[in-house]
């Protein structure tokens, strides 16, 4: 295929939601007011200075940005190759670069009035970080969660009733991330007239891929300022993991027109490419679902397929319409990481740097292992790491003890 | 362009009655248990067919529907084969009737222009795609009218006076408007509030509207009859087909009949209800 570049990679959406064919609003028409509302109240508020001093407060105090970019010395060393950078979100208050998102969303609904906030959560950092601020503005909270996923993630599930929500674990189809959108979709629409539905990734229908990617922004941006300090230049590349794609499209968003940083995406390939993976790209194809269009993993019918991967935050079919684009258009590279993969580099970064990632930057760390020791010293490569892993302890202890598989 | 739907309302109208609209899952328990059942909706006094294209994750629909979806896609249900089953259920009716009912996806993976010229062929009079609005109207509801096929949007409680003409300019065929702001077959219409909203959705269109989500039971389907053009019952229609499954999920001798009874009885409902006043 043949896409003409664009002048900047950094000016989608256009007025109706779309990446190039990607995006869109492909929801009921009970939900397009509310979308069209949505839309309406980020744009006031990303035009209101209050708005955002107000965020500024709460993420410098309450979140603990700015986040740390730290020199990971012994990785570095240990893979012989490019300087090592981690962006350090997994320091933020719940664990993760969801609290990000989730203050923007949660302090846009307070704007729009309402006073009940619904989120659907794979490996549980993003209702983790929903029950939060729910708690914290005093709004009620329902979070919904794949009966797998409340299975495998039992810490996340505790600490969100700890915290005040109602997870309801969600039984229908593969009972996985997907699932738990497509409830939490059944009860926006039931409940349109009080609920704010609180996205978690750059997915589902224009305006969230947007608006997500913004308030998950700060991620790269503070990364650009703190390289030029340590470094006095741009790094030279970047990785990080990709379910939804929000911890990605949060670094990579700022840096897409700096023409020198190599990007990339990691998918998770589960199995194996051949096997059950979720790597929409890598095994997907261009498709419906979620509110957006996007790269999804289906049948030869345009019947969504069941993704795996060892991680409940990437287990997911599809992943967010811009990554799609940028797909396309060539400026990431997609790549991906097994679930083994991702198990040796879990234990790699805690054995190395004193650090337990959880298992989706794992990913990340799976392929900064193959980059790395290919690039000359003085490369500068950044890898974000999304969350930490005390969630992961218990399922990633019974594996290592052969327990599970 | 004059459709099946049009022809059948201008018909009823005629006779001073209200339109009973059935709706099924394509193919679910199996193709030729489902083909058997829509070809009994007529008999039964079904007056519009509305038949689901499964899909594996219908976003809009109740446990009841995504269940009918799944048997019918375990046991290898297509849209191919949905366009299968229309032609077979043609082969004896030319007149009622036949609307696919579902999500886009399926459609765009078919392909958008070769589906519709096949579902023309085979003798499909209009659509319903849940999750394509006005906003997304070049992807299908303009092809689709130029194909000669109704395009049947939903309007909803949430749809207010401004947004109306948006969601009615390319709508033909009938309006449906769905009765309650939720999935399918969740809570009961009322049917004062659907009252309302039909004639405030007559003020903006002289298209026939009916009414679903949330119709039950002949009772309900009467009122609902007497405010509205048409009322739609599709999840208690499923439950019955389900109800005479047995332990595997495969249909019995009992199925066909289970669904054609509880039509007959819900379009008696429907009949015995007065006109509302145009």
């Amino acid at each position: 295929m043949n896409i003409a570049k664009p002048n900047s990679y950094r000016s989608g959406p256009d007025e109706r939601g779309h990446f190039g064919i990607f995006g869109g609003r492909f929801v009921a028409e009970t939900l397009m007011p509310l979308i069209l509302d949505l839309e309406k109240a980020y744009t006031a508020a990303k035009a209101d200075p209050a708005f955002q001093a107000e965020m500024n407060g709460y993420l410098k105090n309450y979140v603990g940005r700015p986040s740390p970019l730290y020199f990971a010395e012994r990785l570095t060393e240990h893979l012989g190759g490019a300087k090592i950078y981690l962006k350090r979100e997994e320091l933020n208050h719940t664990g993760s670069h969801k609290v990000n998102n989730v203050l923007g969303q949660i302090m846009l609904a307070r704007r729009m009035g309402k006073k009940r906030i619904i989120a659907e959560t794979g490996a549980g950092q993003h209702g983790v970080a929903t029950a939060t601020l729910c708690a914290r503005f005093g709004l009620e909270c329902v979070v919904y969660m794949g009966a797998v996923d409340v299975e495998r993630q039992q810490p996340n599930v505790i600490r969100m009733e700890m915290l005040g929500a109602k997870v309801n674990p969600v039984q229908s189809g593969t009972r996985t991330l997907k699932d738990a959108m497509n409830e939490a979709l059944r009860d926006w629409v039931t409940n349109v007239h009080n609920t704010f539905y609180c996205i978690g990734t750059v997915a589902g229908p224009h305006p969230y891929p947007t608006l997500v990617r913004d308030f998950q922004s700060i991620i790269g941006n503070e990364t650009k300022v703190q390289m030029q300090e340590v470094e006095g230049r741009l790094p030279d590349s970047l990785v990080a993991c990709i379910g939804g794609g929000s911890n990605a499209m949060g670094l990579f968003h700022p840096f897409l027109d700096d023409s020198t940083v190599e990007i990339f995406g990691v998918e998770a390939a589960g199995h194996g490419l051949t096997q059950l993976h979720a790597a929409s790209i890598a095994g997907g194809r261009p498709g419906v679902l979620h509110g957006n269009r996007t790269y999804l993993l289906m049948d030869a019918d345009g019947q969504i397929q069941d993704a795996h991967s060892i991680s409940a935050g990437l287990d997911y079919p599809g992943i967010g319409p811009e990554h799609s684009w940028l797909h396309e258009i060539g400026r990431v590279n997609y790549l991906s990481a097994t679930d083994d993969e991702a198990l040796a580099a879990f234990q790699l970064l805690s054995r190395l740097e004193g650090i337990i990632p959880a298992l989706e930057p794992a990913h990340a760390i799976a392929k900064v292992m193959e980059l790395a020791p290919k690039r000359p010293k003085d490369h500068l490569m950044v890898v974000n790491l999304s969350g930490r892993g005390d969630k992961d302890v218990p399922q990633v202890g019974d594996i290592l003890r052969g327990k599970t598989k | 362009m004059t459709t099946r739907i049009d022809t059948r309302f201008a018909e009823l109208k005629k006779a001073g009655r209200s339109a009973f609209v059935t709706y099924v899952m394509a193919g679910d328990p199996d193709l030729t248990t489902s083909l058997n059942i829509v070809k009994a909706l007529p008999k039964a006094g079904a007056d519009v067919i509305e038949l689901g294209i499964p899909f594996t994750d219908p976003m809009a629909d109740g446990p009841s529907i995504q269940a009918a979806g799944l048997r019918a896609l375990k046991n290898g249900m297509t849209l191919k084969k949905t366009l299968e089953l229309v032609r077979g259920f043609r082969e004896d009716d030319n007149v009622t009737p036949l609307v696919l009912m579902g999500y886009y996806n399926p459609i765009y993976i078919y392909g958008v222009d070769k589906f519709l010229a096949d579902a023309k062929t085979a003798g499909v009079d209009g659509l319903i795609i849940v999750d394509l609005p006005p906003e997304e109207d070049d992807e299908l509801c303009i092809p689709a009218l130029k194909a000669g096929l109704n395009f049947i949007r939903l309007a909803t409680p949430t749809t207010d006076d401004k947004r109306l003409p948006a969601v009615l300019a390319n709508t033909s065929g009938f309006v449906y408007y769905v009765s309650i702001a939720g999935i399918t077959g969740a809570a009961a219409a009322d049917a004062n509030a659907v009252g309302e909203a039909v004639a405030r959705i007559k003020r903006h269109t002289k298209l026939p509207i009916c009414v679903g989500f949330g119709i039950r039971t002949p009772q309900a389907a009467r009122a609902i009859a007497e405010k509205a053009d048409g009322s739609v019952v599709g999840t208690a229609l499923v439950d019955a087909l389900k109800n005479s499954l047995d332990a595997e999920g495969r249909a019995t001798a009992k199925t066909v009949n289970a669904v054609a009874e509880l039509t007959a009885s819900l379009a008696q409902g429907v009949k015995g209800a007065r006109q509302a006043a145009e």
